[in-house]
């Protein structure tokens, strides 16, 4: 202890005592300060630049999300439309397809009917043709029959037979 | 004596398994300089290689020198008891810059610092030249109206009417006394090149970054892990997020200066500047005047009247808590960075010098050997000393200024 004592410079506490609050000025001024300074910058400019590319990050996925919605909405819009379109198509065809059928349908009935008629007068004019016809031959077979006085008789006595059966 | 020694134990094994923590952040950051270095491992490979030559070359030198050493002229050291001398001279403060000596011709080379003393006639200053390199008391140097002497790297004034030295049995000057000396001794030389060294380094990498560059470069990049290490390691976590900001000069600046003094101390310029018992001390009054005068009202509170015990242990407590801020915590402070700074150059300086003293017992070879490898263990050893006591020495601080800063949450 005592050459502890001994040892102690008074004059070298002294001169480390100036030099060390001179340093430490000195060092606070030209070298901490900045150096701090330009650590906090350079670590908050990187903690903004993180920051900022987590944002971008998000924005971009933002993006992303969206374009995946609108490409889904315009797939789901072409499957409707061309839904829709199928749709019309078969709606018309079918609608074609009635509407041919009716108009055959109607075209058929008509022409049973106007077959109809055209039948019927046919029809009309073979009797009236055959009544005619029937007519002048019983015209003729009568004419023929009644020359002969005979057979006048004959008929007459006949046609009374079967009245009287009657 | 038994419970004393009991702590004693508890201490140190806490300080261990406290170091053991250290050694790991320690080699972190190696690791880190490292891979920052990685692109210039070669060099260093390199400049390793040629240290390795230059210290063998060195040691082969100077065992050379042991062999051929003669007892009757010239100032060989070659007996322990000069080699002991040469060790408790080379642990002292000193007034010239000594670089080596030519010991057959007792020649020394180096260059004298300037001495500046108060003495009873007023401030004195001359070359320390003016010695001779005397250190015993020998040589009586004359200043206008005042005598000194040199004895034991402390400069005396004669009193008033003597002409030469007279000591007592402990060596001890009795017709001297001792002067206020504020020469520019080896200290305050090493102290001004430390500092010189860290404005250097430091504010070119202000420099770097005022010019816009975002990242260093150059040593600039070893630099500025360092500093963040200190930011982000020491202070931030002890002292708090919010008032770090404050100490970050005198934490900084300590840190460096104390880890460039203890690696100047390992060169062969033979600095011992935290060694110093003065140096260590300024260093740690620093740090309790800074915490002292940054206490919070809490702290005053608590360390003075402390709540939430009987009011009776009150003021007992406060006398206990003024002394350990006031007293103990400055006193571990500055006895544990000059004993540790202290007991490295002495023991790297014995184990070189057993190349010396154990040469009767195994030859020169096997002596010179031992000694290489042991004082290579050792100064490695005292590589990781260096930057331990510097961040034992600047952690210690923001530790007590945190405590004195804290503002406890009230209940």
């Amino acid at each position: 202890m005592e050459t502890l004592l001994n040892d102690f410079s008074v004059g070298l506490f002294v001169m480390q005592a100036v030099i060390l609050l001179i340093l430490i000025l000195l060092m606070r001024k030209f070298a901490w300060k900045p150096i701090l300074n330009a650590l906090d910058e350079r670590e908050t400019g990187i903690e903004d630049a993180l920051k900022s590319a987590e944002n971008a990050k998000r924005e971009m996925e933002n993006l992303q999300a969206s374009n995946q919605k609108l490409l889904q909405e315009a797939r789901t819009e072409r499957e409707a439309m061309l839904k829709e379109a199928r749709e019309i198509k078969t709606k018309m065809i079918e609608d074609a397809k009635t509407e041919a059928k009716e108009e055959s349908e109607k075209l058929m009935q008509q022409a049973q009917a106007s077959i109809e008629t055209e039948k019927k007068a046919a029809i009309a004019d073979l009797k009236s043709q055959v009544a005619s016809l029937s007519i002048d031959i019983a015209e003729k077979v009568v004419r023929q029959e009644l020359s002969n006085k005979d057979k006048q008789e004959q008929l007459v006595s006949s046609l009374l037979g079967e009245a009287t059966l009657n | 004596m038994n419970k004393n020694y009991s702590i004693l134990t508890k201490k140190t094994t806490a300080k261990k398994v406290c170091s053991f923590d250290l050694l790991c952040t320690f080699a972190q950051i190696l690791e880190s300089t490292n891979s920052l270095l990685s692109k210039d491992i070669m060099i260093a490979k390199k400049s390793i290689t040629f240290i390795a030559v230059l210290v063998l070359a060195l040691v082969s030198f100077k065992s050379f020198a042991g062999d051929e050493g003669h007892h009757d002229k010239g100032n060989t050291i070659d007996t322990p008891k000069e080699i002991k001398e040469y060790i408790g001279h080379h642990l002292k403060d000193a007034h010239d810059f000594h670089l080596f000596s030519d010991n057959a011709s007792g020649k020394h080379y180096g260059f004298p610092l300037p001495v500046i003393v108060w003495t009873s006639k007023g401030l004195k200053t001359f070359m320390s030249s003016a010695f001779h390199h005397d250190d015993a008391g020998h040589i009586v140097v004359e200043k206008g109206d005042v005598k000194l002497t040199k004895v034991h790297s402390k400069i005396y004034e004669l009193d008033a009417g003597a002409t030469t030295v007279n000591f007592d049995a402990h060596h001890h000057p009795t017709n001297a006394h001792k002067v206020l000396d504020f020469s520019i001794t080896k200290s305050v030389f090493g102290m001004l090149l430390a500092g010189l060294l860290m404005l250097l380094g430091f504010t070119a990498l202000a420099r770097g970054y005022k010019k816009g560059k975002k990242i260093p470069t150059g040593f600039g990049r070893v630099l500025e892990p360092l500093v963040i290490y200190v930011r982000d390691d020491i202070a931030r976590p002890n002292i708090g997020e919010k008032k770090y900001r404050k100490f970050m000069g005198f934490l900084l600046t300590v840190f460096f200066f104390i880890w460039i003094l203890n690696l100047l101390g390992l060169t062969p310029l033979g600095f011992n500047v935290t060694g110093q018992i003065a140096v260590t001390a300024c260093l740690a009054i620093f740090t309790v005047i800074i915490y002292l005068f940054s206490g919070s009202k809490d702290f005053w509170a608590h360390t003075l009247w402390m709540p939430g015990v009987p009011v009776v242990l009150r003021p007992i407590l406060a006398v206990i808590e003024l002394i350990g801020f006031v007293l103990i915590k400055p006193f571990s402070l500055l006895v544990r960075l000059f004993a540790n700074m202290t007991a490295g150059h002495f023991v790297v300086m014995s184990l070189i010098a057993l190349m010396i003293t154990l040469k009767e017992a195994f030859g020169p070879v096997g002596s010179t050997g031992m000694s290489l490898v042991l004082a290579l263990f050792i100064s490695v050893i005292e590589i990781l000393v260096a930057f331990l006591q510097a961040f034992i020495f600047t952690m210690l601080s923001s530790l007590f200024i945190g405590m004195a800063v804290e503002e406890h949450d009230h209940h």
